[in-house]
């Protein structure tokens, strides 16, 4: 419970209905979608304007209260729960997308506009903003923004950090800086900008957007490449990028997915093959056509079982759905579905996947492992129960082992799912103690009493390196 | 104590199913509405599992949250986990209702609409003749030009107006018979299931419903001794209730051994498809419960395979479609209708923009939560007014009657009307 005096404030601020601290509100706000999460803050607080965001800030600060700022509470890392309490700073209600400007080719959005929504109205225009995380239906801009949110289409456009051009954010001291602006070029000073993007809420609270834009592409078509072997589906990759094409979609799924995906959908997947990519093109007709065709050359040279290219829009929504179903068919195996994002070089994917399939084994788990091919980006899905503590465990052993072996070829711990709580503990096995050493003086600097989303980003202590034994 | 209850009756498995993923919330309506974590799907499941875990006490505003919820299901076909959420809702409001403490005046009311009204089809059909009488004697008239109705909220009075003349018979004695033979090759014996308020505001449509499944070559037996679905009942709170309508309707149409069950209302039919579970711990009804939901078909299921549009007369009007959402969600049927529609020759087949959505009809929603239903309601009627449609089809009498209203009170009387898609396709296919 906050104190009466600072309740009454911050209800002063945004507006009665708009700073909740019933049972049933703190327990609204005190979970996202991560496994397993969970905590109580002390208050909701909505604001709907810049100006009320930064009357909160200053008021949080001059009582040392915690913030948590939250969107949609979508994300995978546990980045919004309010470990140690504190307020809960909800941004939805702050959803205008404010412009589109077509001759610089920019969105200025607030950071509660669904990223779906942004979709829609700049491809009403014929415009294109690629990144499409999984959670694009319910996800905002702000949270993908704060955790710098990859998805299908980071092979060939990149992520959210990519699209990112300016930012207004609100500072712990509750002051309000700008940066970067409708510029390709823009090199005064450190890129403040870039910093903000994936900072995960622990530097600024972002306020509003302004993201690049390109013009949609004309056309899109898509197929399935099916394999006996995984190291066969890996090597296509490779030769597809070799062969200088850069696909708009190239994700994978392993055996484990595949078949977990025909028996919830009965679509006819073969179960007893090793690997399925779906490649998918998209540019002007020509091109698309030029490229399917090299594409499957180049799967049928590398001895692809079967290949399916899709020629009338049922049949390209009939090869997404494989892919499309892979977490709904994964998630209703067991009550506790854990979903991570462990990710390496692309040329590294075959000893990866095997290295995940090895270490489920040894732990007796059942890991499926499906993914973003073209940028390294696995997503290795656990199937479980959090009431089975036992069980737990060795799921937690099992992802250590498979966080280390990603960092050992070369990846890192997560590609796109961020920090948050749930990989503080390994985030100096990637950024190194000196690394670690440089972030938390980035930290200091911003934010000196550690208001804003404490607990994440920086454990209390590292885990030990696990070693990796391998046959 | 309402913890208690609430331990007791809740699927533990069923509540640890959900992941949390939120994908649920652009689907739900009152999140929609609000844009408050608490009122969707994936909060009222977090309050649910809250309580169920010791974190909170079921108080007052877990009460109204749960009470807000339409019971649409249109979260359960975007659940990548499979969540049954409308049977997690039912199970509060069941435990919510073991506990609550009523004023007398809505025990009363509930006592004689649950238990007195619903499950006795002849006291609804004496009911039927009471609203006939007020609406043929020239008293509604009156009532209407006096202005008697002043004292009824808005809502109720929209509904006043565009009350249907109620009828004062059952659908078997209507039809002298409780068989109807099949015309031309006999392909199925069907039972016909006539519903509590089908029977007595929408006997029209049951009689075409009978006449279609009979040209489409069913034997159609109107099963006698069968009642109430019991759907409004489980929405309210009251299982019990509904256990005991389901055994009854189970027995009888066991026992008139026929091979499909058809409703032509997506309310009822979903209810009757979930009978199996709702009879699950019942050991002597299961094997025929199961029985039963196996069989139950929607009639467009059943009209879209049998029956011969090339016969059907010509319509040049401009249709769409409002789904219902337990048929849609419930029933799991969303295309029969739509295809049903687009096949009438002539007829121009629009679609309605979030067609899927509920319009805030939800059984008795509109009159228990007028605020949230009729805010739905005038999106609704927005998007309808778009399409600059004749006819607006539906396939629940809840969602027929708010959708009559919703053209009443968008002021679109004249220029549209709303029909039930049974009636709209025994107009192109005359009686032969």
């Amino acid at each position: 419970m906050l104190p009466a005096p600072i309740r009454a404030q911050l209800r002063a601020i945004v507006g009665e209905k708009h700073c909740l601290d019933s049972q049933e509100a703190l327990v609204a706000y005190s979970y996202d979608a991560t496994p397993m999460q969970q905590a109580l803050p002390d208050a909701v607080v909505m604001p709907g304007s810049t100006a009320e965001v930064q009357e909160v800030m200053r008021l949080c600060a001059s009582a040392r209260i915690p913030v948590v700022t939250r969107g949609a509470g979508s994300n995978l890392c546990g980045g919004t729960i309010p470990l140690g309490g504190g307020i809960v700073l909800v941004l939805n209600r702050m959803n205008q997308i404010v412009e589109i400007d077509e001759q610089n080719l920019t969105i200025t959005v607030q950071p509660g506009v669904r990223t779906v929504d942004i979709h829609q109205a700049v491809e009403a225009r014929g415009l294109f903003y690629p990144p499409d995380p999984g959670s694009m239906v319910i996800s905002t801009i702000g949270g993908n923004i704060a955790l710098n949110s990859g998805g299908l289409r980071g092979l060939k456009y990149g992520t959210t950090k990519d699209y990112v051009l300016g930012l207004e954010a609100v500072l712990p001291s509750g002051e309000m800086i700008r940066t970067g602006g409708k510029l390709m070029k823009d090199v005064a000073g450190y890129d403040l900008t870039k910093l903000l993007v994936g900072s995960e809420g622990t530097l600024a609270i972002i306020t509003e957007a302004i993201l690049k834009l390109i013009p949609k592409p004309q056309t899109q078509r898509v197929m399935l490449a099916m394999y006996a072997d995984m190291a066969q589906a890996a090597k296509s990759v490779s030769d597809i990028i070799a062969n200088r094409i850069i696909p708009g979609t190239l994700e994978f799924l392993d055996q484990g997915t595949i078949r977990v995906v025909e028996e919830f959908k009965k679509i006819g997947l073969p179960t007893d093959v090793a690997a399925i990519l779906l490649i998918g093109q998209d540019g002007d007709p020509l091109t698309v056509d030029q490229d399917m065709d090299k594409i499957a050359a180049i799967c049928q040279k590398n001895a692809a079982v079967q290949i399916k290219v899709a020629t009338t829009a049922e049949e390209a929504d009939e090869v997404m759905t494989a892919r499309r179903s892979a977490l709904a068919a994964l998630s209703r195996m067991r009550p506790t579905t854990i979903l991570e994002d462990a990710t390496v070089p692309r040329a590294a994917i075959a000893p990866m996947v095997a290295a995940i399939q090895e270490i489920a084994s040894r732990y007796g788990l059942q890991i499926c492992t499906f993914g973003h091919a073209g940028d390294g980006n696995l997503h290795p899905t656990c199937m479980t129960d959090a009431r089975n503590t036992e069980e737990i465990e060795r799921v937690e052993h099992a992802f250590e082992e498979i966080f280390a072996a990603a960092i050992e070829l070369g990846g890192t711990i997560t590609g796109e799912h961020g920090v948050g709580i749930v990989k503080a503990p390994y985030l100096e096995w990637k950024a190194g103690a000196a690394g670690m050493e440089v972030m938390k003086g980035i930290k200091q600097a911003f934010d000196p009493n550690h208001l804003l989303n404490p607990g994440k980003m920086f454990a209390k202590e590292s885990r030990q390196r696990v070693v990796v034994q391998r046959a | 104590m309402l913890k208690e209850a609430l331990v007791k009756k809740l699927d533990y498995e069923e509540l640890s199913n959900c992941m949390r993923c939120g994908f649920c919330q652009p689907a739900c309506p009152t999140f929609r509405e609000t844009g408050y974590e608490a009122a969707s799907p994936r909060g009222r499941i977090a309050l649910m599992k809250a309580v169920a875990d010791g974190v909170m006490e079921p108080d007052k505003d877990f009460v109204d949250q749960m009470n807000l919820c339409l019971g649409c299901r249109a979260c359960e076909p975007v659940c990548p986990a499979g969540v049954s959420y409308g049977q997690l809702i039912e199970q509060t409001r069941e435990a919510i209702e073991d506990v609550q403490q009523h004023p007398w005046w809505v025990k009363a009311v509930r006592r004689l609409a649950f238990v007195h009204l619903f499950p006795e089809q002849k006291r609804l059909q004496q009911l039927g003749r009471l609203l006939r009488f007020y609406q043929r004697s020239g008293l509604q008239k009156a009532v209407r030009k006096l202005g008697l109705l002043f004292w009824l909220p808005r809502h109720l009075r929209e509904m006043e107006a565009i009350m249907p003349e109620a009828s004062a018979r059952s659908l078997a004695d209507e039809w002298q018979a409780a068989v109807i033979p099949a015309i031309g090759e006999r392909k199925y014996r069907v039972g016909m299931f006539s519903g509590c308020i089908m029977d007595v505001l929408f006997q029209e449509t049951n009689r075409n419903t009978v006449r279609l499944l009979a040209e489409a070559g069913c034997e159609v037996v109107i099963v006698p001794g069968q009642v109430c679905c019991g759907a409004l009942h489980a929405h309210s709170g009251e299982r019990g209730i509904a256990r005991k309508l389901a055994r009854i309707n189970v027995a009888v149409f066991h026992e008139a051994n026929v091979d499909m069950i058809i409703s032509n209302a997506g309310g009822c039919g979903a209810m009757l498809k979930e009978y199996d579970h709702l009879l699950a711990d019942d050991a002597e009804m299961r094997e025929q419960a199961d029985w039963f939901a196996a069989r139950v078909k929607d009639i467009s299921e059943v009209l879209g395979e049998q029956m011969d549009a090339q016969k059907w007369q010509s319509l040049p009007q401009r249709i769409t479609y409002q789904s219902s959402c337990h048929l849609r969600n419930g029933m799991k049927v969303s295309n029969e209708p739509v295809q049903l529609v687009k096949n009438i020759p002539g007829a121009t087949y629009v679609p309605l923009f979030e067609g899927e959505r509920c319009c805030g009809s939800a059984g008795i929603y509109n009159l228990l939560q007028p605020e949230m239903a009729s805010g739905l309601l005038d999106e609704k009627m927005g998007h309808v007014a778009k399409t600059q449609a004749d006819i607006l089809v539906t396939s629940n009498p809840g969602c027929l009657l708010q959708m009559k209203a919703g053209i009443h009170r968008a002021g679109l009387d004249g220029r549209m009307e709303a029909v039930h898609l049974v009636d709209l396709l025994a107009r192109v296919s005359p009686k032969e």
